[in-house]
């Protein structure tokens, strides 16, 4: 077996299949495992994705939102088990990969056409 | 003192751990190793096993070659390598170590031979820093001063350019992530020194302290009819390791 194949077989246990399809510019909900000692709770973190990156089981996308004036960016592997759901709440129709250039715009001005 | 293995680095990737959190591993594929002589100190004057990893084609093995992987009973290796110490002393002779006497958790050393360099200058191969490009300095990358002018002649040991890489490098304290018995693989947490499809060999974190001596009827996989009593075999080495890692 070649060396690619035996490395996608091992990774390929930990892709997740029920994901929905999501790209920069839409605006996602994503629930979040968080462990406090033996329980667990789930918080959900919505916002703007920004960027999708890697590939295979090493793919992350970031989400952007702003929390009392603070703009706030999380970083997330796209199949990681710490995420229970990913939703899609709006699609957006954007012209680049990496919505970057948000970052200094205002809220009005940061506002995004949606896809149909 | 050791236990340990020899295997071929396949490549890295990364897994998921229990946290949810991305883990960088190198996959490395030990096909079982077999005992092709132990060495004893009444007729070598030390303790070892020596290992065979790797068939070859029988044609490029030479005569004493054949002869000596006859006593084991299996083909010609392509790589052969002593592992000094008593911990593996019980295998016999044609018996095979397999990537089960680790498990996931464990400490170990790697060692491998690094990725060859070429004809590498002082900033690369020792990590001096350049001089200034412009200003008319003259002086862009080279190797310094070569000592004070008295000895006449330059002092041993002053860093120059030349040969880099390619040179036996052992990595300590690596983790095991992930042991896979049925594929014969190891995932090793961070990297590991070589080229993909270059020989590795893995033993026991020699910062962890001695380990106990490995019982083969443990770890040979012939025994698969008496299932039950597996698990309890495999519980005594983790209970083994426990001590040792208090200890220590």
């Amino acid at each position: 077996m070649s060396t690619q194949n035996l490395i996608s077989e091992i990774t390929n246990e930990y892709l997740k299949t029920d994901l929905p399809e999501f790209r920069p510019g839409d605006r996602v909900k994503v629930s979040v495992r968080i462990k406090e000692g033996s329980r667990e709770r789930i918080q959900v973190f919505e916002g703007l994705v920004i960027k999708k990156q890697g590939g295979g089981v090493s793919e992350t996308f970031t989400v952007r939102k702003v929390s009392f004036g603070v703009g706030i960016e999380r970083t997330f592997p796209v199949h990681t088990p710490a995420i229970a759901k990913i939703e899609v709440v709006r699609k957006g129709k954007v012209r680049r990969a990496k919505l970057n250039y948000i970052r200094g715009r205002s809220a009005k001005q940061s506002r995004i056409k949606e896809r149909r | 003192m050791a236990k340990g293995i020899l295997g071929t680095k396949v490549g890295m990737t990364q897994i998921f751990n229990d946290a949810g959190k991305l883990v960088p591993v190198t996959v490395v594929k030990c096909e079982p190793n077999v005992v092709l002589q132990k060495k004893t100190n009444e007729t070598d004057g030390y303790e070892a096993v020596q290992l065979g990893y790797k068939d070859k084609r029988e044609s490029l093995a030479n005569k004493p070659e054949r002869g000596h992987v006859a006593k084991s009973n299996t083909n010609p290796k392509r790589y052969i390598r002593e592992i000094i110490g008593k911990e593996l002393g019980n295998f016999e002779v044609g018996q095979e170590i397999g990537v089960n006497i680790f498990e996931s958790g464990e400490i170990v050393d790697v060692t491998g031979t690094s990725k060859g360099k070429g004809f590498q200058g002082n900033i690369k191969r020792h990590n001096q820093s350049r001089g200034p490009m412009t200003h008319g300095s003259h002086y862009h990358r080279g190797p310094g001063s070569m000592g004070p002018i008295d000895p006449m002649h330059v002092r041993k040991g002053k860093n120059l350019p030349g040969h880099m890489g390619a040179e036996r490098v052992t990595i300590q304290n690596l983790e095991i992530v992930t042991v896979d018995e049925e594929k014969n693989l190891l995932l090793i947490k961070g990297n590991v020194p070589g080229p993909r499809r270059g020989l590795l060999f893995i033993k026991n974190g020699i910062k962890q302290g001695d380990i106990e001596v490995l019982n083969p009827e443990q770890y040979i996989k012939q025994e698969e009819p008496e299932t039950q009593e597996q698990p309890e075999t495999q519980e005594k080495p983790e209970a083994q390791e426990e001590t040792i890692k208090e200890e220590s």
